[in-house]
């Protein structure tokens, strides 16, 4: 099964054309660049690069956020458009997920996560369990000292994995001192390989109410959602 | 040998998901349009980040019904054509990167479309083209005089100096505190009332085709707050008319004076705006006075539409334009 996997979730962009569990091509950068306009050539120079052509793919893998609002859905449209052009399955597999494959061969717990400003992550606790990444602790929008304070509290191992490793690597050590694992730089990069293979067995989702993992109300929903409860009370 | 053209259009420059299927570029064989109003009425105008997930939830659901409808198999599309620009980036974004995939899993052309051209290009389903052509364009986000000497060939004569004229009549209309969208409102409100306010005409420099409706709008403003402190009673009618002549006088004479000097033979109204009321029956009677056939389109092709966008991408096609994979949304794309 030919499966093609895409993820611009973040700053990372991520393609990969897979046989099964067998990668034909990954093409990874980390750069601060646009994705609407880089996405789409990355895809044609892998399938071009394996004799490809579209019809031959039999599955698409994409991952679904959270992320950047505008990234997320630069993949997700992409994505469902190709498989419902090509009438082939689509998975979405969440994108601190993928990231938490990183840590496959880890025993304990694995935290990965995204910066979502203001002191805020997105971010979720996953072991690897019985052959598959299991989620320990549900995927949330939280404030980082909160979230640390419950992984502390397990008193044991985590490994934290994240792009934005550097903006929170203090705040983490601070609080949770050994119990803190934090790799290298380049285990904190997610590789579609990954959220390939996340996605190979997994049930297909339906292609048109596939969404994205977005974590977060839309701000003006947030504020109008707020304003309805306060006429409410008040 | 295959003499037709098909292509697909799709539009998501603003708040409508939509996907059409056109023939030759004359003829609509599809046209489905999702509007998001509803979900953006609460909040009294167009949210950026809601209409984007709207249409990344909406875009294949479209598709599908637009394939359906037209009952047409994907080897008889010559090209995917979609707007490229301008409008709200986010929004654009998924239109843009759709186009793409299916250009890319269907191997077919991909041409980008100007939002603007699209909206001229909606009127070729009612009647063809004569040029040199006149083109005045209303919406929401443009007021333009668009010269077109043949086609895929755009001049803008005259444009908007500050707002646009569907603007001024979104801001009236929340002054008046009508609900969103306000400009039909104001269209409704108009017919009934009386202009008994004189507001200012922009009518800038004697040669000069460009408009201004920041004026207008402040006069409307200071009208309606000096008659709040001396306590008189306004009717909102009469504000609504009075308001709407200027905006109507305005645009109807600048179009008539581009029209004779250009000496074109064909004068469009395109976008939004030219579903006003008005606007029609002022730039109809105004016309009947010369020769020059003035064609508005009607209401469902005013408003934002993918068959335009196919329309005007037909054209793009068939002169040989196309488009990268790296194609990307411009959301301040110029018309030329
Ligand atoms: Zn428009």
């Amino acid at each position: 099964m030919k499966i093609l996997a895409i993820d611009t979730s973040n700053q990372v962009l991520g393609v990969a054309l897979l046989d099964d569990e067998n990668i034909i091509g990954e093409f990874v950068t980390n750069l601060k660049k646009n994705h609407s306009v880089r996405l789409m050539p990355a895809v044609d120079r892998l399938m071009k690069e394996a004799n490809m052509a579209p019809e031959q793919l039999n599955k698409i893998v994409v991952a679904k956020g959270p992320g950047s609002y505008t990234g997320v859905r630069i993949g997700m449209a992409t994505a469902k458009s190709l498989a419902w052009a090509l009438n082939i399955p689509i998975v979405g597999v969440s994108s601190l997920e993928v990231l938490a494959f990183q840590g496959r061969l880890f025993s304990s717990y694995i935290c990965p996560f995204f910066d979502a400003r203001r002191g805020l992550i997105f971010t979720g606790l996953y072991k690897w369990e019985n052959g598959e990444m299991s989620l320990k602790l549900d995927e949330q929008n939280i404030l980082m000292e909160e979230w640390l304070e419950q992984l502390a509290a397990k008193q044991e191992k985590v490994l934290i994995l994240s792009p934005d490793i550097d903006m929170y690597k203090e705040t983490i050590l601070r609080m949770m001192g050994d119990l803190a694992i934090i790799p290298e730089k380049p285990f904190h990069i997610a590789k579609p390989s990954h959220l390939a293979l996340a996605g190979l067995n997994r049930e297909a989702d339906n292609t048109h109410n596939l969404s994205p993992n977005y974590l977060r109300l839309a701000e003006a929903e947030a504020n109008w959602l707020k304003m309805q409860k306060e006429n409410k009370n008040g | 040998m295959k003499n037709d053209n098909y292509i697909v259009g799709i539009e998501t420059s603003c708040d409508e998901t939509a996907v059409a299927i056109v023939k030759n570029g004359t003829e609509i064989i599809s046209n489905v349009v999702a509007s998001q109003i509803e979900s953006h009425k609460r909040f009294g105008g167009v949210v950026p980040e809601i209409a984007s997930r709207h249409h990344v939830e909406q875009m294949t659901i479209v598709l599908e019904e637009a394939f359906e409808q037209a009952a047409i198999e994907w080897e008889a599309i010559d090209a995917v054509a979609v707007t490229e620009g301008p409008g709200l980036v986010g929004a654009l974004l998924i239109g843009v990167n759709a186009a793409k995939a299916l250009a890319f899993a269907k191997q077919k052309p991909l041409v980008g479309v100007h939002h603007i051209a699209g909206h001229i290009y909606a009127n070729r389903f009612e009647q063809e083209f004569e040029f040199p052509l006149l083109a005045l364009v209303v919406s929401g986000g443009h007021t333009e005089l668009v010269l077109m000497k043949e086609h895929g060939h755009f001049e803008v004569i005259g444009e908007t100096r500050d707002d646009a004229a569907g603007e001024a009549y979104d801001k009236v209309a929340r002054m008046l505190n009508l609900p969103y969208p306000g400009g039909p409102h104001i269209d409704r409100l108009a017919g009934t009332g009386e202009e008994s306010i004189k507001f200012p005409r922009a009518w800038l420099e004697e040669e000069s085709f460009d408009f201004s409706f920041s004026g207008l709008k402040s006069s409307v403003i200071n009208t309606i707050h000096n008659a709040k402190q001396r306590g008189e009673e306004l009717k909102n009618e009469d504000i609504a008319a009075s308001f709407q002549a200027s905006v109507v006088e305005v645009l109807t004479e600048k179009t008539y004076k581009a029209a004779k000097q250009y000496g074109v033979k064909k004068v469009i109204v395109a976008g939004g705006v030219a579903a006003n009321q008005g606007l029609r029956t002022a730039l109809q009677k105004k016309f009947s006075e010369i020769a020059i056939p003035l064609l508005i389109p009607p209401l469902n092709l005013c408003t934002d539409n993918a068959a335009m966008i196919a329309g005007a991408g037909t054209i793009a096609y068939q002169q040989g334009k196309r488009s990268g994979w790296d194609l990307n949304a411009n959301p301040s794309l110029v018309l030329g």
